[in-house]
């Protein structure tokens, strides 16, 4: 009973958000709302008994993706007018792409009317005794490694190549070194002088 | 408690959110009063290091000075400001007070003394002080002002940064401990060398807890990386233009983060609710004692760096977070886990 | 060079700041107790503004507005009159605490002691009109602190 009611909230805030995601007229709302989806989409996770899926969704996405998103939407200066002057021109691929999903959407219901999915057959079985974090562990170490790793090693490719791309090293710029400022002592940056009177300073 | 409800002739469910809600109310009831005294002793730690009386007037030593001041808060008129995106203005405060609130939920108090003891309950927080940031950036978008928008930017950056290296630092001790459930961290914490109970007294583990207690007071925005509230810079950054309850909100969720960080600190570093040394009479000392006095020294930790460090500059605190932490704290993965490797399953893949 | 980078990673030099701070966290209070202790003051301490009279009771300004000729604020306003008696006295005699910059011109200035700066120094008043003082208000002030005013001012005798 809590379980199916708890289902409904999660599923209807989640898809409530996800319209409004793509409605709200502000950028910055639509972050939100894309925030308040994931978040439903996590407590979904939960129900299906998957918590660690739940948890990693709330940190990468809400945590971390998003804020990045909204960091980036909330410096744009947007002008409202200008992007619905460019909505007309764009109307026939809007359309395009529309019918193609609509006409996926039909075909899968079609499939599903034929004949339901066995979703018990199809879901990997669950071991009793252990987390499935453990379970995930277990897959993704000694079956998946390889693909894990690569998949790893893709994002360190793509982080490090958007470094390169973006980074300019400018010339003239005074950096602070920390390092060189805490190597200082006294003794090399002060000298004790007697100095005659009349004779200069030497610099 | 269910059983006790279910023993009462309510059905499962009701049994369960009756005393679900009594657990929220234990523990968030006691710990709005804990956030009351400890604002006040952090004002009485910082002025006793500065040679300062701090407050000392309102009721015996000034004890009540932080109701009298919710009081007045409590008071003030509501200001809005006409320019702000008014549902998001106000929803922000809430966000940052509901969320630190939340995580307290896994928060093991004494062994089984816990809300929700999930499996997950380490990945559980860092998911929810990950929301935190929320709050501020909220704020400051919606304020529609240029130091609160300043702030939200400093701290969306500066809680991404030191998340990745607290990341790494749980990593660590889950590692170590083998569960991310934190009654699980607690106990495993028991008898190093026979003796003392506390990761923290782990020479592998020691780094660990002291950069975790240096990240936590960047996570927490605590002084000295208050960056978002570099009042000399931004005002009071966020804050600048909020007034009355939901400024109160905001004082009330950074301190319940505040002491969250602490908790964590005692939790996963020295030994949560077990007393520091394992000696059978010290077990006659109720486990949340323990805890308790372990949050307080955290919390007079962290009064205490307050009171000492002068602010960072914004790059430095970059600079600390991305090019000392970050490698330092994958280091410390690397070598706890090749230590383990070694010495607790013998060296084989 | 060793030996910075162990100081550094051992972060030696916030133990040494935190021992300090320890230190001075145990040392006693700098400051005082205010509303309850008060810091002894200077028989020179210019406080608030007061006018004196005679012990007999008579007031001692005769108008003379020397105060209000050197009051480097011009917060003085004097306007005066013979008495029914013939006696030279003021009719009116403000001081605009707002403008006064407590210089102590003014007793200096004056070759009665008839106004003088007293040792109060707590006379908020919760309204900027408060704080326009008149003739009246001054001697009350001078009714009220004379003993302190003249044992200020026996004090600070030798020194004149």
């Amino acid at each position: 009973m809590i379980q199916v009611f708890a289902f409904y909230l999660f599923a209807c805030i989640m898809i409530g958000a996800a319209a409004l995601t793509i409605f709200a007229r502000n950028p910055v709302h639509s972050v939100l709302w894309l925030i308040v989806a994931f978040f439903n989409a996590g407590g979904l996770m939960i129900l299906l008994g998957a918590e660690f899926i739940a948890m990693l969704l709330v940190i990468v996405y809400v945590g971390a993706v998003a804020v990045l998103f909204l960091f980036v939407v909330m410096m744009l200066n947007i002008d409202f007018a200008e992007l619905r002057a460019g909505f007309v021109s764009y109307l026939p691929f809007g359309m395009l792409i529309a019918i193609v999903l609509a006409a996926e959407i039909l075909l899968g219901l079609g499939i599903w009317s034929v004949g339901p999915i066995e979703l018990a057959q199809r879901a990997a079985p669950v071991p009793a005794d252990i987390h499935n974090i453990q379970a995930i562990g277990a897959l993704l170490y000694t079956r998946y490694i390889f693909l894990f790793e690569m998949a790893g090693l893709v994002l360190l490719v793509a982080m490090i190549g958007a470094i390169v791309l973006t980074h300019r090293g400018r010339s003239g710029v005074r950096g602070q070194n920390i390092d060189r400022q805490n190597r200082r002592r006294p003794q090399d940056a002060i000298v004790n002088i007697a100095q005659p009177v009349g004779k200069g300073v030497e610099l | 408690m269910t059983a006790f409800f279910q023993s009462l002739g309510l059905p499962f469910e009701g049994a369960w959110l009756l005393s679900t809600i009594i657990g929220i109310l234990v523990i968030a009831l006691p710990l709005m009063l804990a956030v009351a005294m400890i604002i006040y002793a952090d004002r009485k730690i910082w002025a006793a290091m500065a040679l300062r009386r701090g407050p000392n007037v309102v009721g015996p030593l000034g004890l009540l000075q932080s109701f009298a001041d919710g009081l007045k808060v409590f008071l003030q008129e509501t200001i809005v400001p006409s320019a702000a995106n008014k549902g998001l203005f106000l929803i922000a405060p809430i966000i940052t007070f509901t969320v630190a609130l939340m995580a307290w939920a896994v928060i093991p108090f004494d062994t089984g003394v816990v809300l929700a003891d999930i499996n997950v309950g380490l990945l559980y927080i860092l998911a929810i002080s990950s929301l935190g940031v929320y709050g501020v950036v909220i704020a400051g978008w919606a304020s529609n002002s240029k130091y609160p928008f300043f702030s939200a930017m400093r701290a969306s950056a500066q809680m991404i940064s030191y998340e990745v290296s607290i990341g790494f630092i749980l990593i660590c001790v889950v590692l170590w401990a083998g569960s991310f459930n934190l009654t699980t961290i607690v106990e495993s914490q028991k008898g190093y060398y026979g003796l003392l109970n506390g990761n923290g007294f782990n020479p592998l583990l020691f780094p660990m807890a002291i950069m975790f207690l240096i990240s936590a007071l960047a996570e927490t925005a605590r002084a000295p990386f208050d960056l978002t509230e570099a009042e000399s810079e931004l005002v009071a950054g966020y804050q600048t233009e909020y007034s009355s309850m939901a400024f109160a909100l905001y004082w009330l969720g950074e301190y319940a983060n505040v002491l969250l960080m602490c908790t964590l600190n005692a939790l996963l570093f020295w030994g949560g609710y077990l007393p520091p040394l394992d000696i059978p009479v010290l077990y006659c000392v109720p486990g949340i004692i323990w805890l308790f006095a372990k949050i307080l020294f955290f919390f007079f930790v962290f009064s205490w760096v307050k009171a000492t460090v002068p602010r960072y500059r914004y790059d430095q605190l970059m600079r600390l977070g991305w090019k000392i932490f970050l490698p330092t704290s994958l280091l410390f993965v690397f070598l706890v886990s090749g230590f383990l490797m070694l010495t607790r399953y013998g060296g084989a893949a | 060079m060793i030996a910075h980078y162990i100081k550094s990673f051992t972060l030696w030099e916030f133990v040494k700041a935190h021992w300090l701070t320890l230190k001075y966290f145990f040392k006693p209070k700098a400051t005082i107790n205010y509303p309850y202790e008060k810091n002894p003051i200077s028989p020179r301490f210019r406080g608030e503004h007061a006018l004196r009279r005679y012990p007999n009771g008579e007031e001692r300004c005769i108008a003379c507005k020397l105060c209000e000729a050197i009051c480097p604020a011009q917060a003085i306003t004097i306007e005066a009159q013979p008495r029914d008696d013939g006696s030279r006295r003021t009719t009116r005699y403000d001081i605009d605490m707002t403008k006064c910059i407590y210089c102590g011109f003014c007793q200096e200035a004056c070759p009665v002691d008839a106004i003088v700066e007293g040792p109060n120094f707590e006379f908020a008043t919760e309204t900027r009109e408060e704080l326009i003082y008149d003739k009246a208000k001054l001697l009350e002030n001078g009714d009220k602190w004379e003993r302190a005013i003249a044992a200020n001012l026996a004090a600070d005798a030798p020194y004149r």
